[in-house]
């Protein structure tokens, strides 16, 4: 019952957000507690994760790296979420605020693979003995950073505002779209070539893979980075729309 | 809509730009292979299948920044606009003509230059096969990057960054398949996912394309 009320208000909320000034006095309001919480979130989680847990039997402290590893990658592909809802809501309701979120979120996605692929290469040298080997999950990640990467470049291409939204919206959701179908297509390809010789990891994010006292300092340092990620976000999508009105005050200005 | 896709074919074929070009560009691809890699016949025999697909594919992406470029810098895709044609048939008709002037062509030439590579005729058969099933595919998503792409100078780098990584699954599959049939394997049903990459193409892409057609348009 509680719950339902709660949906009655928040979205009427959520869409009231699309109001530039709402959005910005409501984040203006909400950004420093979610600085603070991300800060504490991160720091404990980090501090605890690495100094106050055994280090693995056998991978000895290099296992640490899962809660720098694990998080980003959770963040990497959520941003490529956040980016076709973002998309898909500004060409539904052609709102700026939702693909000047969708814009601010491509970079941070893009970062956090970046820090994934990174951290899990140098992960897999002692580990597996190799910085790279083409596992289908270490192939999709590396597709998605394309995927990251032809988006931002778009933004990046064009000057009109209203036209790179659409044209880039476009290229969101037809990405998504094949991100997902490069995903399975890169399972079976790499089953059909080198039977029996991938490496499975173990996940994660299933709690029966992998013991509590790593799993809590590993869920904090998750929400920490959730709590990163919503930060920057807002952070850029606050850029964004203050670069956008500066961007119509300058035109008014050159038509005095 | 076909005389539009006509109109393109005939272009293409008159103008000396974009027919034959395509075709050339993958036979000098065919060609360099050999000096890049040594003139060994097993690793090259071992290699030619993916080597193959690759090159069409890049001949394929090559030719697609001129599907709308010219069209779109003289008037005439503004002209078409305007026409009671539906924008998604007119990129439909000009992927066709598109696939029907380069990836046609190069399904059909693929086995021969194979031979160059060291692939046997029937494997080469599989691989004709299965680039006639997914050419189609690469036309229709090079013709979605180059609407994207319409209003950027020098978009050329740019369409290719779009355009490359969503080849991949079509990749994929399409060298699964061709590698498969060098090792001997039987057919069954790999060229499935190759048949159903090119249909979800022709089936969500006209209205994403006419959208960023639209959009460049404006």
């Amino acid at each position: 019952m509680s719950t339902k009320l709660g949906m009655k208000h928040f979205w009427p909320f959520f869409w009231k957000l699309a109001n530039p000034k709402v959005f910005m006095r409501w984040s203006g309001l909400c950004l420093p507690w979610i600085i603070a919480l991300t800060v504490l979130c991160l720091g404990t989680g980090l501090i605890w994760g690495f100094f106050l847990t055994p280090d693995d039997a056998r991978q000895g402290s290099t296992v640490k790296i899962i809660y720098l590893h694990v998080p980003s990658a959770f963040i990497a592909i959520n941003g490529y979420f956040v980016m076709v809802l973002g998309s898909l809501f500004w060409l539904v309701r052609r709102q700026h605020v939702s693909v000047l979120v969708a814009k601010a979120s491509a970079p941070i996605g893009m970062t956090m693979t970046v820090i994934a692929l990174t951290t899990g290469a140098i992960w897999g040298q002692p580990i597996w003995g190799t910085y790279w080997v083409w596992d289908p999950r270490l192939t999709s990640f590396l597709i998605l950073f394309l995927f990251y990467i032809g988006y931002v470049a778009l933004w990046a291409a064009i000057d009109d505002q209203d036209k790179v939204a659409d044209l880039t919206s476009v290229l969101a959701l037809v990405g998504a779209v094949f991100a997902v179908l490069s995903r399975y297509a890169v399972i079976f390809w790499n089953q059909g070539l080198h039977q029996g010789t991938t490496v499975t990891i173990a996940d994660g994010v299933s709690q029966k893979n992998i013991s509590s006292i790593f799993f809590q300092p590993l869920l904090l340092s998750m929400i920490g980075f959730g709590l990163l990620f919503l930060t920057l976000l807002l952070i850029g999508a606050r850029t964004e729309i203050r670069a956008q009105r500066l961007q119509v005050l300058e035109g008014l200005e050159r038509l005095k | 809509m076909i005389q539009l896709f006509t109109r393109d074919v005939v272009l293409s074929v008159r103008s000396g730009g974009g027919f034959g070009l395509a075709l050339v560009f993958f036979l000098i691809l065919v060609v360099l292979m050999p000096f890049a890699l040594g003139p060994d016949q097993s690793v090259l025999a071992k290699i030619a299948p993916g080597l193959l697909w690759l090159g069409a594919l890049l001949a394929c992406l090559l030719s697609s920044d001129r599907i709308f470029g010219m069209d779109y810098e003289d008037g005439t895709l503004e002209l078409l606009a305007t026409s009671p044609l539906p924008l998604e048939s007119v990129y439909l008709a000009k992927a066709a003509a598109h696939w029907f002037t380069t990836g046609l062509p190069l399904s059909l030439a693929a086995p021969v230059f194979g031979i160059l590579l060291n692939l046997n005729l029937e494997v080469g058969g599989v691989l004709c096969l299965s680039l006639l099933l997914g050419t189609p595919a690469l036309s229709l998503i090079g013709s979605f990057g180059a609407t994207l792409t319409l209003g950027v100078r020098r978009g050329g780098l740019l369409l290719s960054l779009l355009v490359l990584p969503l080849y991949i699954p079509t990749l994929i599959f399409g060298a699964l398949t061709v590698n498969a049939a060098a090792l001997g394997k039987e057919l069954d049903g790999s060229l499935i996912p190759i048949l159903a990459i090119t249909l979800g193409a022709i089936a969500i892409l006209p209205f994403f394309s006419a959208m960023a057609l639209r959009a460049n348009l404006q």
